[in-house]
């Protein structure tokens, strides 16, 4: 790993001054990409802002529908969270899924989503609940906020503080994964709630996508039967060693059906 | 550059001078000269690291030290009691002969503790699932898992 500075940031404005002062610093959330991307000399930023210290980063909460969950929430908390197995216990599940308990007790929503990998879980959820995510400068709706490989349309100096997942009637997230890396090979968001039906996909494609076929017709008909003769195309899906683009445009359907099964059973 | 980095580390407060860039790992075995906590593949991915900070399980080799600025540390050097006595998990280890080389045996371990204060009751398939951040090159899982619910049991006891 190359020198850095290191900078713990006690609020929120503190950590966005350092981020506003230092252009390429970057911010520090679990580091469990981060550090593992600068040991590896991926990443060689001169100045890290560590977000830990911030206590209102941190907590869950349900009101009027909404949970809120703050961006320095470690993923073992949410999946063990009571909030959020009352009130998306998809979302809990999801955030149980993700690396491993070591993994879990480190990173974070906020960390996940900003980072933006293309085969991380957290995009799929936040991007399939059409959540919101709340910044120091603004509210960023989902379907903005995820802009392609590992980019997002956050601004310099922008820190995300948490995320705003409208409690829908029903969803689940089913994920076919790397067994060495457990990241998603394919991994499908499905939810129906007030906005109607919502299916995101994580690991197929550059970034996190809606599946707009998948959703007209489980909007018309939410049953696996509805989505079992889909074929998505595989277009501009991944493809490598793990699993070329035509598997992956076959598994985008089969764990669609997986979480439809899901989100009607209520797991 | 090298700042000041404080925690307890198995109940004794330590301070040490690091670079930003000093792994809590290479705190733990260079500074401390605690070198039970094992650095295995160094890619966050086989669990040989695994310490408890403020009593949750993480991969040591994947975080800063300055990250567990001020935090309580527990390695495997601080699980048996002060006249030797092993940890009912160190036990069960043994007992149920939960190692080959022995490489991957602290980050199991440590990894066990946390999954015992978890749950209630350690079914072989939650123990299986659980343990999927702690890799053994010698494939010695299956009496990993005897020793791990057998440790369970005497650390409820």
């Amino acid at each position: 790993m190359y020198q850095f500075n290191y900078h713990k940031a006690s609020s929120v404005a503190d950590a966005a001054a350092l981020l506003t002062r230092n252009p390429e610093a970057r911010a520090l959330a679990g580091g469990q990409t981060l550090i593992a991307a600068m040991k590896l000399r991926l990443a060689a930023p001169p100045d890290l802002v560590d977000l830990a210290g911030i206590k209102e980063l941190s907590g869950i909460k349900v009101d009027r529908g909404t949970l809120t969950i703050g961006a320095m929430t470690r993923h073992a908390e949410v999946a063990a969270s009571r909030e959020v197995l009352q009130s998306i216990p998809a979302l809990a599940s999801l955030a149980a899924s993700i690396g491993d308990r070591m993994v879990r007790n480190m990173g974070t929503l906020g960390g996940s989503i900003a980072n933006n990998d293309p085969a991380a879980d957290y995009p799929a959820g936040v991007l399939g609940l059409g959540a919101t995510i709340n910044t120091n400068k603004r509210k960023i709706a989902a379907d903005a906020f995820f802009k392609g490989m590992y980019e997002t349309s956050l601004e310099a100096g922008e820190i995300i503080t948490a995320v705003s997942f409208p409690v829908p009637k029903r969803a689940a997230y089913a994920k076919f994964k790397n067994p060495a890396s457990r990241y998603a090979i394919v991994g499908v968001f499905v939810s129906e709630g007030a906005g109607g039906v919502r299916v995101a996909v994580t690991g197929a494609g550059t970034s996190v996508f809606r599946a707009s076929q998948l959703e007209k017709a489980l909007a018309s008909r939410f049953s696996p039967d509805a989505v079992a003769g889909i074929q998505v195309s595989a277009d501009g899906l991944n493809s490598d060693i793990h699993a070329s683009s035509e598997f992956r445009a076959h598994l985008v359907t089969v764990m669609a059906k997986r979480a439809v099964n899901a989100a009607i059973a209520g797991k | 550059m090298s700042v000041k980095v404080s925690m307890t580390v198995n109940g004794k407060p330590v301070t040490a001078e690091v670079e930003p860039r000093t792994l809590l790992v290479d705190l733990i075995r260079d500074n401390l000269r605690l070198t039970g906590t094992h650095v295995g593949c160094d890619t966050a991915q086989c669990g040989a690291c695994t310490v408890h900070v403020n009593g949750a399980a993480v991969k040591s080799c994947n975080m800063l030290a300055l990250q567990a600025q001020g935090a309580t540390l527990v390695t495997i050097e601080g699980i048996a009691a002060a006249d030797g006595t092993l940890h009912p998990m160190q036990e069960a280890f043994r007992e149920h002969h939960g190692l080959q080389c022995g490489f991957c045996t602290p980050g199991m371990v440590m990894s066990a503790i946390d999954l015992a204060r978890r749950h209630s009751n350690l079914t072989e398939e939650t123990i299986r699932a659980e343990l999927d951040g702690n890799i053994c090159r010698c494939t010695g899982y299956h009496n990993i898992v005897k020793a791990v619910q057998a440790g369970a049991k005497a650390t409820r006891s």
